[in-house]
């Protein structure tokens, strides 16, 4: 239930807040759902070890893509001088 | 049981600050916390390896970048920043309310969580199964993380000027 509940969380910051900041908290949010699933099944399955390499996995692509997320938000902060995601209509493309 | 029960409800509340605090950094914190707070609980659950993955980066690594994005901005003025809060109260005060309502369908319905579960595994041993098992994933996170990287550089690099 409580996983239910984080991606509720998610979910709901994703999709309301205007801050690309913000979206990538409840991105982390989700992805801390998820991480509790996959435990929360090895130890009801008893595949533990399975588990802990899947959220080792998880975790490593995590850093990818929060430090990449990162750059993104500061070369569009240096852009447009504001996290609104809303700016993001007046770039080119 | 009592202790993950606990651990399980301050998960979902300090997340649920995390999202709806309207200071960044203070969002940043929230965060870490509730990556050291699942932490604890794949401890409980028996996870010690993840948990200390978990611990070290998400609640480590990530926060680190969190605050230094946070730092590298800069804040609003004072009038702008009220009236944003006022819209951002208006847009996430349905959150709770979606919580509770989902909490309350969920103990209603009584979701069949007795699933016939598989055969145990026969691998205990997380070192095994990540080192010998799962050899092709780690080359996954090797490569992801090298694209990582690359994708640093690029994007944190300086601008050039006419002078360089």
């Amino acid at each position: 239930m409580t996983f239910v509940l984080l991606l509720i969380e998610g979910f709901y910051c994703v999709t309301v807040t205007y801050n690309l900041f913000r979206i990538l908290i409840g991105l982390e949010v989700l992805i801390k759902a998820v991480t509790l699933f996959v435990i929360a099944a090895g130890y009801l399955s008893g595949h533990l070890a399975l588990a802990q390499s899947i959220v080792i996995t998880i975790i490593v692509i995590e850093v990818v893509v929060v430090v990449v997320a990162a750059g993104i938000i500061l070369g569009f902060f240096r852009e447009f001088d504001s996290l609104n995601v809303k700016n993001a209509r007046r770039m080119k493309g | 049981m009592m202790l993950l029960s606990v651990l399980l409800i301050l998960l979902v509340l300090i997340s649920l600050w995390a999202v709806m605090t309207p200071l960044l950094l203070r969002a940043a914190i929230g965060l870490a916390a509730t990556s050291a707070l699942l932490t604890m609980i794949m401890y409980q659950l028996g996870a010690p390896l993840a948990a200390v993955f978990e611990l070290s980066v998400c609640a480590g690594l990530i926060s680190v970048v969190f605050v230094s994005v946070v730092s590298l901005t800069h804040r609003l003025p004072l009038k702008e920043f009220m009236k944003r809060r006022q819209s951002r109260i208006k847009r996430f005060v349905f959150l709770p309310l979606l919580l509770v309502a989902a909490l309350a369908i969920m103990l209603t319905i009584k979701l069949p969580f007795s699933l016939n579960l598989p055969a145990a595994d026969k691998i205990s041993d997380v070192r095994v199964m990540l080192w010998n098992i799962r050899r092709i994933d780690l080359f996954g996170q090797i490569m992801a993380l090298l694209a990582g990287v690359y994708g640093v550089l690029i994007l944190f690099q300086g601008r050039k000027t006419d002078g360089d």
